[in-house]
């Protein structure tokens, strides 16, 4: 018999505690089969946020660090400076990341830190229950924005991959989404890109991934994704915002 | 090797230097800025790495990553910057991590002063961050002392993985002091495989997962009773404590770092008016040296203690619950940034023994 589909093994065999629906385990297997594929499973160091994927060290099939809220890119830091030969990455949320992680994240790029950034926007705080982020729509209705946010009162929302474009130290940055299965196959080969652009130590790279949540948007999976391409694509355009890998 | 004349705040990095640390993470503070300062001259030369963070909050997170991936790793700042740091400390010691943490005392509370005080002790001692840890904090009355200590504070960290605080005042920062660096016994120190290198599925080390979240509630049990079993491991193996002209004392001082000294001179104010005073100077803060406080108490000549410090009577809370009210004790100090004179001391030693 023919095998047209396996687990990769830098996934673990545990089960998933995320929602139906929800993008991360996508977005936790593509991450995964890259890291096979460019056969660094056993240099790889994962640091995972607070947030939904809080516990991404159970599955992820490598050495990992649990950081503290938003302060992944500043631990991630550290340990690359200890040991350049491993590749390490990031892996947060919008809550982690665009809020209360802002400066770590900017000052990582401006580094140029060797490090890669996978950055999940759901525009939505998905663990503590859904509140309002920074990157929630306008008009959109959280627990913490019941009459949908206000841009007079909380600002727009806000667009990470091209704020991190305009810094000097990242050298690549593209916008992908997890909403249909073109966007996913797209999505796997920028998290290729940006773990190769570490391994060629061409300075940061972030890829943010557009991912659902039903649960907390009050939508069916697939309403979710659907709600994906109808409201975030316009406002969050995919592609690639910066890219300095071949200079 | 023969005496160098140096500041604290240099004596400091290159003894750390010589203990083995090659990672630094650190903010500009004043009064603390020779340490970084010097830290980004001197590593790159040994093959390690300054990275001056983009806040106190960056540079314990930066620490805390490199302690997970096995190095000696080392910030330092002064009150304010180490009140920043104080998430990151739990998270050190939640996930076991070894590491050290030098605060340059000045006065507070908030922006406070540049001056010297001694205003965080309660903040180093009584954990500083959330939940339930210490650190072991080591406190240096000279700048010989601090160079000594810097070799004990990393081999303790590495020993019983957890953080540990040099908690000294800014006068043991900013003055110059004969130094020598010399060799330091050597520690058995334990092996690292819980450090992050990567992760071989045919090798033989389990995958490392540096963590301090346990979301069942035995499992958060566990480790803090762990936590709690070296805790008490610490308190019973590793006091440091000096006694000075303590035996036949009438009147027995608590005080340490540079207050310490201040103190010593007034013993001595002391002695010309023909009064027995010693002193007991915590080395380490934590573990308080609370049995050998609690002997010199109990000889018969001991009538009272009195505690001095730089602030509101932070250690001598620690005092009073030592001696637990066996004898009398008193306090003498202000909070912020006065540092008091020996005249003063001895002046406030004897006008209460006429008392």
């Amino acid at each position: 018999m023919k095998t047209v589909f396996k687990k990769t093994p830098v996934l673990t065999d545990t089960i998933m505690h995320y929602c139906p629906g929800c993008g991360h385990g996508i977005v936790h297997r593509l991450v995964a089969e890259v890291i096979e594929e460019l056969g660094i499973q056993n240099k790889t160091i994962g640091f995972v946020p607070v947030g939904c994927a809080v516990f991404g060290y159970k599955y992820f099939n490598i050495d990992c660090v649990e950081a503290a809220h938003g302060r992944a890119p500043a631990a991630a830091t550290g340990c690359k400076r200890v040991n350049p030969e491993n590749i390490v990455f990031t892996y947060q949320g919008d809550g982690d990341l665009a809020s209360i992680g802002a400066a770590e994240i900017v000052h990582a790029a401006h580094r140029g830190e060797k490090i890669t950034t996978i950055f999940i926007n759901n525009a939505i705080y998905g663990m503590t229950g859904g509140q309002m982020a920074p990157t929630t729509l306008v008009g959109q209705k959280t627990t913490t924005s019941p009459y949908g946010r206000d841009p007079e009162h909380c600002g727009k929302p806000i667009r990470i991959a091209e704020m991190i474009a305009t810094i000097e130290g990242a050298a690549y940055v593209e916008r992908v989404s997890v909403d249909c299965v073109p966007n996913i196959i797209k999505a796997k080969a920028a998290i290729k890109k940006a773990f190769q652009c570490q391994i060629d130590r061409k300075g940061f790279s972030l890829v943010e991934v557009l991912s659902s949540c039903p649960t907390n948007w009050g939508k069916s999976p697939a309403e979710a994704m659907d709600w994906i391409k109808s409201d975030m694509i316009p406002y969050y355009p995919l592609g690639v915002k910066k890219d300095t890998t071949n200079e | 090797m023969a005496k160098k004349l140096m500041k604290g705040s240099e004596a400091i990095p290159e003894a750390a230097i010589q203990a083995g640390c090659r990672f630094f993470f650190g903010y500009p503070i004043t009064p603390q800025n020779d340490i970084p300062e010097y830290m980004s001259a001197r590593l790159p030369k040994v093959g390690g790495c300054f990275l001056q963070a983009e806040s106190e909050v960056a540079a314990i997170n930066m620490v805390y990553g490199a302690a997970a991936a096995g190095a000696r790793v080392m910030t330092s700042s002064s009150s304010p910057g180490v009140s920043l740091k104080q998430e990151g400390i739990s998270y050190i010691a939640g996930a076991e991590l070894p590491c050290v943490i030098c605060n340059m005392m000045r006065g507070g509370p908030g922006l406070g002063s540049i001056q010297p005080s001694q205003g965080d002790y309660f903040q180093a001692t009584k954990g500083g961050g959330h939940g339930d840890y210490h650190l072991i904090v080591l406190a240096p009355s000279s700048v010989q002392e601090a160079v000594d200590l810097m070799h004990n504070a990393f081999d303790l960290a590495d020993i019983y993985r957890t953080p540990v605080m040099l908690l000294a005042d800014g006068i043991i920062g900013q003055m110059m002091e004969p130094v020598e660096f010399h060799e330091h016994e050597k520690r058995e120190l334990p092996a690292k495989p819980w450090a992050v290198t990567g992760y071989d599925p045919n090798g033989d080390r389990p995958r490392a997962i540096v963590n301090s979240l346990y979301i069942e509630v035995d499992e958060l049990q566990e480790m803090n009773d762990r936590l709690q079993a070296r805790y008490k491991e610490i308190q019973e193996k590793e006091v440091m404590v000096e006694k000075y002209n303590t035996e036949g004392a009438e009147v027995i001082v608590c005080a340490y770092g540079t207050v310490a000294r201040i103190c010593k001179s007034a013993i001595a104010l002391c002695a010309e008016k023909g009064v027995k005073v010693g002193l007991i100077r915590p080395i380490t803060l934590w573990p308080f040296p609370e049995k050998e406080l609690v002997e010199v108490m109990s000889q018969p000549s001991v009538k009272r203690e009195l505690t001095v410090e730089i602030s509101a009577g932070q250690m001598h809370e620690d005092v009073r619950l030592a001696i637990n009210g066996a004898k009398p004790t008193d306090f003498y100090g202000k909070p912020g940034s006065y540092t008091p004179t020996a005249e003063e001391i001895a002046e406030y030693i004897l006008k209460t023994r006429e008392a």
